[in-house]
């Protein structure tokens, strides 16, 4: 039965691609997607269909994702096109709701950060009926079908997201067997889910929930000591730990964990792109050439080359944003590069560069 | 005409310069969301008007719906050829950053290939507008239209030519863009060219097996309309988007340049020359989008990369511009423009001598005779 299907939908495939071929350069989707823009496997789409305010900075977008759409994985991300003055801007964002849940339907949850324009648009200003455009899920951090029976989640602010895809596919599949949870935020009111969480925590024996906050309150402590994480979960050596937050925290675990000995027992997540180390322009300025589209760009030391050809209207393969996927990388043609991450400085002719985190030292060119 | 523009100075000439680079800032900071919903709706007008056309031609026995889908199907490849497809492989939108709406994937319903239709029109034609002997639309084509280029015998048939050509045009633009002439001065191989013609019959099949086959077919008993709907559209097309471009650079009045004034241009001469090489047409506002907006064909050649649906806006600015520098500026209606551009290619059928005139911004050719 499953063959016959299979081969019913390769014939299906194969009629539309001849159909397109013949109808080149107009597909018939294209004519479709006049009717329902959710019609299309070319351009993937997905329609707004209810907004939830999760905290007064974090909101939960419920999507209906069109034909394009091949499903995902709890742990994925999806990069997200939405339109400001005109301009597609496209940014990834964590899945939070867990694979085939609510009909088909996705989750993301965005925080608006004070200087981001995107992220502010979406978590403000979205409505229901809004479309959106959308990237194939991505991300290799993801839980596989038979999960590890212990885990512990180390996240903070918004790193909360990719880790929430995966515990309520975890609880959607009966419960987690035995969960840590240790979560780090500003204030109670700005724990994204904090309602959901602390309800699973009572409900569920295997999920236990350790809240941390940074402000507010008397005692409270600016950052989340890894000694503390060790009191709070005495058993974090046997567990598979997920951590997932800024920089600062991730480098606090990476660490404690490689002190230990346990840095294989470490999966971890970014959830901003790290900002450049670099401490005002040290190197000298450069210039960018585009060589298959012939563009050229002026770029300083502390801007991606991604941003840089983002800005003068070039379409730039991208993935993540922030080093992760290699979705964007491209190979170099002459110059050196910086890595904003580590501020190392690199670069041969054909190397495959990370657009999103390498920024000009000097001229430069890329096979793009 | 034109004997203003000796009197001006460089200085002149670099703010006249200054003053457009002016006007193109403003649009670009203004440019945004209306624009893009524009080409958007464009393309969503172009797609609905082809899946009329097609449905219509379905059902062609009846005579209205004849009418009706060869109309529809003329008006979508118009839209498509011209104010789309032109615009968008200008890169006049990919400051949007959409992958399927830019200039180094669109894929228009010509013959002409994308990339070398590009080639020789964003870096060549562009560029050295109206230069004889660099600017391949001047003096490569079998039409002569300049004193610059040398008489041939066969010139006296170019109006008859070029009238019998302009049904095939998308077919005369395919196989000018193959670049036989650059085979001949040895500036591409062979092999290339044959690989390109191979490609452009391929395409040609393609084409013809959706247009003459499968359409045809889809529609039963309508299958003979329906061919001659599909053949009517395409003639239509190429008539209409011929006469668009040609009064564009062939108006009488169309001044051409030499390799040695165009050699040490500033931006502000660059910028003179554009104006003086190209001619407008007048029109209400269905004959811009029909013509691709080469009815502002003056300051598309200014701003190659502004978006079409902003030049309307912009020529009434390039326009007092021009009086304030007594610069000439050249438009009327399309059908005088067509009668202009006529008698160009009359005059230019029989020999002409040159009369050179020196002259850092006036061109030779342009002496009355």
């Amino acid at each position: 039965m499953d063959f016959a299907a299979a081969a019913a939908l390769r014939g299906l495939r194969g009629l539309v691609r001849t159909v397109d071929w013949l109808t080149f350069p107009l597909y018939l989707e294209d004519c479709l997607a006049l009717a329902n823009p959710l019609w299309s496997v070319r351009e993937p789409r997905g329609r707004v269909e209810a907004v939830r305010r999760e905290t007064p900075d974090a909101t939960t977008l419920v999507v209906r994702p069109g034909w394009g759409w091949r499903g995902h994985l709890p742990g994925q991300y999806v990069r997200v096109g939405v339109e400001l003055d005109g301009v597609l801007h496209w940014r990834p964002y964590s899945l939070t709701s867990p694979p085939g849940a609510h009909g088909g339907r996705v989750s993301i949850t965005v925080k608006a950060t004070p200087d981001g324009r995107v992220s502010r648009h979406l978590a403000h200003r979205t409505t229901v009926g809004t479309v959106l455009r959308l990237g194939p899920a991505q991300g290799r951090l993801v839980l596989g079908r038979r999960p590890p029976g212990r885990l512990l989640f180390l996240t903070a602010g918004s790193g909360i997201t990719p880790v929430m895809g995966v515990l309520r596919t975890l609880v959607a599949r009966g419960g987690p067997a035995d969960v840590v949870m240790v979560h780090s935020a500003p204030t109670r009111q700005d724990v994204i889910f904090g309602a959901e969480l602390r309800e699973l925590a009572a409900r569920c024996p295997g999920f236990r929930l350790h809240e941390h906050f940074t402000r507010g309150g008397a005692g409270t402590r600016p950052r989340l000591a890894m000694a503390e994480v060790a009191e709070l979960c005495p058993d974090w050596r046997e567990r598979e730990t997920w951590a997932c937050g800024p920089a600062g925290m991730l480098d606090d675990a990476e660490r404690h964990w490689n002190r230990h000995g346990r840095a294989d027992s470490l999966r971890m997540e970014r959830v901003r792109p790290v900002l450049p180390p670099l401490a005002g322009g040290t190197e000298k300025e450069g210039r960018v050439r585009f060589i298959r589209s012939g563009a050229e760009a002026e770029a300083d030391a502390v801007t991606p080359l991604l941003a840089v050809g983002e800005s003068i209207g070039l379409v730039m393969p991208s993935g993540c944003r922030m080093g992760i996927c290699f979705g964007c990388v491209v190979p170099l043609r002459y110059g050196k590069v910086r890595d904003l991450r580590t501020g190392w400085l690199h670069g041969e002719e054909g190397d495959l560069i990370q657009t999103c985190v390498s920024a000009a030292a000097g001229p430069v060119a890329i096979e793009l | 005409m034109s004997t203003a523009i000796v009197q001006l100075s460089d200085s002149d000439i670099e703010a006249f310069g200054a003053e457009l680079d002016r006007i193109r800032e403003d649009f670009l900071a203004e440019r945004g969301e209306s624009d893009a919903r524009y080409i958007r709706r464009l393309i969503a007008v172009r797609r609905g008007l082809e899946a009329g056309g097609r449905a219509a031609l379905a059902v062609s026995l009846l005579p209205p719906a004849w009418a009706a889908g060869t109309a529809m199907l003329a008006a979508a490849r118009i839209l498509d050829n011209a104010e789309i497809g032109h615009s968008v492989l200008h890169g006049q939108w990919d400051w949007m950053r959409d992958p399927r709406i830019h200039s180094t994937t669109w894929k228009w319903d010509l013959l002409a290939s994308e990339a070398a239709w590009q080639r020789g029109h964003n870096d060549n034609h562009h560029v050295w507008t109206n230069v004889v002997g660099k600017d391949r639309d001047f003096g490569v084509m079998i039409l002569r239209l300049s004193h610059e280029q040398a008489w041939r015998p066969y010139h006296l048939a170019q109006p008859l030519y070029f009238a019998l050509l302009s049904p095939f045009f998308d077919w005369v633009l395919a196989v000018y863009e193959l670049e036989f002439d650059a085979v001949r001065e040895g500036r591409k191989s062979v092999g290339t060219y044959l690989q390109d013609t191979g490609a452009l019959l391929a395409r040609a099949a393609r084409r013809a097996a959706r247009e003459y086959v499968l359409f045809p077919l889809l529609s039963g008993p309508s299958a003979l309309p329906c061919l001659l709907g599909n053949v009517s559209a395409d003639v239509i097309r190429n008539v209409w988007i011929q006469s668009v471009i040609f009064v564009g650079h062939f108006h009488t009045d169309v001044e051409t340049f030499t390799e040695e004034q165009a050699a040490d241009e500033s931006r502000g001469d660059w910028y003179v020359r554009q104006l003086l090489g190209t001619a407008n047409f007048e029109g209400p506002p269905w004959l811009h989008i029909a013509s691709g907006t080469l009815s502002h064909q003056i300051e598309h050649h200014l701003f190659p990369d502004l978006p079409n649906n902003r030049l309307p806006q912009i020529a009434s600015r390039v326009r007092a511009l021009c009086e304030k520098y007594r610069l000439p500026y050249t438009t009327g209606s399309l059908a005088g423009q067509l009668v202009s551009s006529w008698k160009r290619i009359f005059r230019y059928a029989l020999p002409t001598r040159p009369v050179p005139l020196p002259g850092r911004t006036r061109a030779p050719g342009s002496t009355v005779e």
